[in-house]
């Protein structure tokens, strides 16, 4: 790949959100700017090869889009069918060459196209709209990812996200979803669902070892890259750079999270130097910063509790009071099974396997098969070999992933027992 | 943009009020209804008669079909509606959580089709 080639394609991937971003809240119209996005980047790659790359392709983008909105506004006048912003109109009447372009294009390289993409990451999340159409419009709007690219990271038919996001962008339009920040009172509800998200894309990258690794690890770089977005445009909210800093200090483990058989490695069993320090290092900074303010909520402690973790030279030096007092905090603000099975498992480190298998007991969690599992290492520490076999069994029989299940067979093997 | 606010709540609730409560209900929907007039956003409300009064009708083979009810499998049931003019879906839906029956029942929110746009 020739070097211009390389730069152009770097460019698609970083420019696209924001520049598209700005069309949508220029055109009022998603469609409308992601078809005369495309146009423009034709054009660019027509031109930019034989007469150089603008000082600023962002504005370059814009304008011409912009331009390209307008033609084809024009063109389709008769069928009147596109609801455009009252700006759009305003350039409708206003301007009416092309000639202008040269004008526009160098007023923009110098003021540039200001960022709208957080305006389109709230519209992308709005809880109107279907859970998993927020997911797919959030990657393809923002993200810059490909129909194709979201199907092989949800293991499902192009067509079927192609539908998601078709349905999504027409209950955009037709209920009136607005393209907007929400107000104050309506902000701390919309950002929980703009965070949701991306920690879901997070998860979905990281938690699952199934499918195509490279789209999956992708998933996880982009949640990352939503979060960093969100920590630079809304500076003043703790839990956007408490979920940041959460997802950068997993994130940092990957290269020691998984065997070359791609079989997990338990946190105790993974070779610390392989995780990358200098994530860490800005993780813990920013989730410092955070905690400063005061204002506590579950990513942030959720992220303390990995950097006690990530902090510890050895997993013997697990510093397990905080950890568990972090669970106890944790409990309070999200009283979920899960967290409370997570407590447990400290309880085991800092009370003791009988402790932690008592507090088991009172966990609503029937067919969790890290229930299952938990149970079984707690019996197992305990010398009480037969029941954990059979915890780790039915474990087994509940897990999904194909890690997991290798996992619990291996356990089963180190009991000198078999699967069933 | 004009939204419809379908109001569907438990038909039978209303008849298990006290005197007061009944009192106390309607108060917040005159209080409601006066918000959104001032505003000048409102279109159209009604309170609709119990569910008992419905009538369906349909035509199969040409023969107009009239049946008591409509087809419930649950309590709930429309039981007004609200039509308001406002800037965009969150308004709806601020205007919507506002509704008393949203506490006790549910509020769909429907944009309504401006015909105006469709003739051309």
């Amino acid at each position: 790949m020739s070097a211009g080639r390389e730069r152009f394609e770097g460019l698609v991937r970083q420019s696209s959100g924001q520049v598209l971003a700005s069309l949508i809240a220029h055109l009022g119209d998603f469609d409308l700017a992601e078809e005369a996005l495309a146009d423009a980047w034709l054009l660019a790659a027509e031109n930019w090869p034989r007469s150089g790359f603008p000082d600023n392709p962002e504005a370059w983008l814009f304008t011409v889009a912009k331009r390209r909105a307008i033609d084809r506004i024009r063109r389709e006048r008769q069928r009147d069918d596109r609801q455009v912003s009252a700006q759009v109109l305003l350039d409708l009447r206003t301007d009416d060459a092309a000639t202008e372009l040269d004008a526009e294009l160098e007023a923009r390289d110098r003021s540039g196209i200001g960022d709208e993409r957080l305006r389109l990451i709230f519209t992308c999340c709005h809880p109107a709209l279907a859970l998993d159409a927020q997911i797919a419009l959030t990657l393809k709007a923002v993200g810059g990812l490909t129909t194709d690219e979201l199907a092989r990271a949800f293991l499902v038919p192009s067509a079927t996200i192609a539908q998601r996001v078709v349905r999504a962008k027409r209950k955009i339009r037709a209920a009136g979803i607005p393209y907007r920040i929400p107000l104050g009172h309506e902000l701390p509800d919309r950002l929980r669902s703009v965070m949701r998200v991306v920690y879901l894309v997070f998860n979905e990258g990281y938690a699952a070892t199934a499918g195509d690794d490279l789209i999956r690890l992708k998933l996880a770089d982009e949640a990352i890259r939503l979060g960093t977005l969100l920590v630079e445009l809304m500076p003043d909210e703790p839990e956007v750079a408490g979920l940041t800093a959460l997802m950068l200090l997993h994130h940092a483990r990957r290269d020691a999270r998984v065997d070359e058989a791609g079989d997990l490695v338990l946190l105790e069993h993974q070779d610390r130097s392989r995780w990358h320090r200098d994530e860490i290092d800005r993780a813990t900074a920013l989730l410092d910063r955070a905690v400063r303010r005061r204002r506590r909520g579950s990513y942030q402690i959720q992220a303390a509790i990995a950097a006690v973790h990530d902090a510890a030279p050895t997993f013997a030096d697990t510093d397990w009071i905080e950890i568990l007092a972090l669970y106890h905090a944790l409990t309070a603000l999200d009283p979920s099974p899960v967290v409370a099975l997570n407590r447990c498992v400290a309880v085991s480190f800092v009370d003791g396997p009988s402790a932690a298998l008592a507090a088991l007991d009172d966990l609503d969690l029937p067919n969790h098969h890290l229930l299952w599992a938990s149970r079984a290492d707690f019996l197992r520490n305990l010398g009480r070999a037969d029941e954990a076999v059979t915890a780790y069994r039915t474990a087994l029989d509940l897990a999904v992933l194909p890690s997991e299940q290798r996992f619990l067979a291996k356990r089963l093997d180190e009991l000198g027992a078999g699967p069933s | 943009m004009k939204y419809m606010l379908l109001i569907y709540g438990d038909s039978e609730r209303w008849g298990q009020l006290s005197d007061a409560e009944k009192e106390g209900w309607m108060g917040e929907y005159f209080g409601f209804t006066q918000t959104i007039v001032d505003a000048g956003e409102m279109v159209a409300g009604d309170p609709l008669q119990g569910i008992e009064t419905a009538t369906t009708v349909t035509i199969i083979d040409g023969e107009r079909l009239v049946t008591d009810g409509p087809f419930a499998e649950t309590r709930e049931a429309l039981g007004g509606y609200y039509i308001v003019d406002v800037a965009d879906l969150d308004r709806a839906l601020e205007l919507a959580a506002m509704i008393p029956d949203a506490r006790t029942g549910k509020v769909e929110v429907r944009p309504v089709v401006d015909m105006g746009d469709m003739s051309g």
